[in-house]
């Protein structure tokens, strides 16, 4: 009877105004969802940072506000060790990811121009290290270099890290290479451009987007790895970033300068993410105009 | 066409320093832990290195353990990263890519500084590092690796196969689990092996997230490698040899060719 009172409305305005309703508390909840999730994610990553502000040798003890910690790791005098470690990271993430690219972009050229046969073979050896967990790696390349009598350091840690970077430049160069037009290769060739020019001037401009990221993907991969640098560093001495960091945990605990690096490579990371995306974003708007 | 033959296969070439290198670094290093594993420390063909493992009953419990926490892990990801990855790829934000980033950017970080920084956060609140800390350790780790993959099957997946199910009268439960399930299986499926996979093969987590405390089966094999000699390194062979057999077990499930490559790949 009340209906009769209530301003006019059909069942299909009634209908949308509760299927609103629903959505948008539905919308509520997934977002918090995510947002709670991200909380927790993130969590440990701000207490390290709000802590690299202050001089406390323990975490979770404020003894005030202070870019001690900061001083110390950019002028170096962060202790002998770390700075070291952070050297050997980055000359050894450079150098393994210069010679996989070198490596991965001449494979993947060949590996395209192969047989089909004889690609599916490479590509499931190229898929090993991928597939195979760090400790694998890392001790098989341990049984190899002892097997052959080589003795570990520097240079058997950039064969390693070599080895696991490669197979993803291959297939960071792979996709560019099926989207190029074969016959440019050839029209450059029967014009002819010397295949060294050939290669310089037609093929790497076309390539070079993909053995960028290749690279990129590279020297990401090898600051990350512990579990492989651990087996083949030997014992001389050689420590990397993770390596250093694996040591002093088990020690007890973090070193503070560890705290700065940490919040610095944090913002690096977020930094380089942030351009990545932004670029991609503008890149999808660009092909979406030039569709209409 | 002779002239084009002969730069085809010159070009074809240029992969054998690579296959020389895969040869060398790859498949002979596999070899030798096969071969290691079947021999004594003279070089003696024997089976003592698996009967030792399966004679003790605490290295076959620490497996069966390893096997375990990895599984659990990977349910964890799986229950907390898949309805963050649906969301993300189904709402209309403003910023549904920044989001997508945000949960990415965690695996760019050195896994060890982040499981450092979890250790650190217990200490700060004053839980106590155990076989808890260690789950939700392992979890922060990896559920990032879980949500990137099946966001993105989501994300690319054809949405207006959803309005066609809604159209033909299937309500929303009955187009999840006919239509959006089915198509984001691909995602699981490298979901799951890109947790796993790392989750039962690590020790330095493990160690750190327990104070020692807990030995995973990763643990025992890093350990073979260690002081002991030879012996103890058959030793360590024959399990690497166990757990290569799981990897391998593992990713047969999977096509991790198409799959591995996009998971970092993919973002750039």
């Amino acid at each position: 009877m009340s209906r009769t009172n209530q301003p006019p409305m059909t069942s299909a305005q009634l209908e949308a105004a509760r299927r609103a309703r629903i959505s948008r508390r539905r919308r509520f909840f997934s977002q918090t969802y995510l947002w709670v999730l991200l909380l927790v994610l993130y969590a440990p990553i701000f207490v390290i940072i709000i802590f690299s502000f202050t001089e406390s040798k323990v975490l979770g003890n404020w003894t005030g506000f202070s870019f001690h910690l900061y001083e110390q790791l950019f002028t170096g005098n962060a202790g002998r060790s770390l700075n070291s470690a952070i050297v050997n990271t980055a000359l050894i993430a450079l150098i393994s990811a210069l010679f996989s690219t070198l490596l991965g972009t001449l494979a993947a050229i060949g590996i395209y121009n192969m047989r089909q046969r004889d690609r599916k073979i490479i590509n499931f050896l190229n898929s090993i290290p991928m597939i195979n967990p760090d400790i694998l790696t890392g001790i098989s390349l341990f049984l190899l270099f002892v097997f052959l009598g080589i003795s570990r350091g520097f240079m058997t840690v950039v064969i390693a890290h070599i080895v696991f970077c490669t197979p993803y430049v291959v297939l960071s160069v792979m996709p560019r290479l099926s989207k190029m037009n074969p016959n440019i290769y050839e029209a450059a060739l029967d014009l002819g451009a010397t295949p060294m020019q050939a290669l310089r001037k037609v093929m790497l401009p076309e390539l070079f987007p993909g053995m960028l990221s290749g690279f990129i993907l590279s020297v990401t991969l090898s600051i990350d790895d512990f579990g492989v640098t651990f087996f083949t560093k030997g014992s001389g001495g050689l420590e990397t970033l993770s390596t250093f960091i694996y040591v002093d945990a088990r020690k007890g605990g973090l070193t503070p300068e560890l705290r700065p690096l940490f919040s610095v490579i944090f913002l690096t990371m977020f930094v380089l993410l942030l351009i990545i995306n932004w670029r991609a974003e503008r890149g999808n708007t660009k092909k979406q105009n030039n569709d209409k | 066409m002779k002239n084009l033959s002969r730069v085809f296969s010159s070009r074809r070439t240029w992969a054998w320093p690579y296959v020389l290198f895969l040869v060398l670094f790859v498949v002979l290093p596999l070899l030798l832990i096969v071969f290691y594993a079947f021999t004594n420390g003279n070089g003696q063909f024997t089976l003592r290195n698996f009967a030792d493992f399966f004679s003790k009953s605490e290295a076959v419990s620490t497996f069966i353990y390893s096997l375990a926490i990895a599984l659990i892990t990977t349910v964890i990801c799986l229950l907390l990263g898949y309805p963050a990855a649906y969301i993300m790829a189904m709402a209309q934000f403003k910023t549904p890519q920044v989001m997508a980033m945000l949960f990415i950017l965690p695996m760019w970080i050195n896994f060890l500084l982040r499981t450092i920084a979890t250790v650190e956060l217990f200490r700060f609140f004053g839980i106590p590092l155990g076989e808890a800390a260690l789950l939700f350790g392992m979890v922060y780790d990896f559920l990032p690796f879980m949500i990137y993959p099946i966001y993105n099957t989501l994300q690319k997946m054809d949405h207006s196969l959803i309005e066609a199910a809604e159209d033909l009268g299937a309500n929303r439960t009955q187009v999840f689990a006919k239509v959006v399930l089915p198509l984001s299986v691909p995602g699981i499926y490298s979901g799951i092996i890109m947790v796993f996979m790392p989750t039962v093969s690590t020790f330095a987590i493990a160690e750190l997230l327990t104070h020692n405390k807990v030995t995973l089966f990763g643990s025992l094999i890093q350990r073979s490698f260690g002081e002991g000699g030879l012996t103890m390194w058959n030793y360590g062979a024959a399990l690497s040899l166990i757990m290569l057999l799981i990897i391998a077990l593992t990713s047969f499930f999977g096509s991790p060719e198409d799959n591995d490559a996009n998971q970092k790949g993919g973002l750039l």
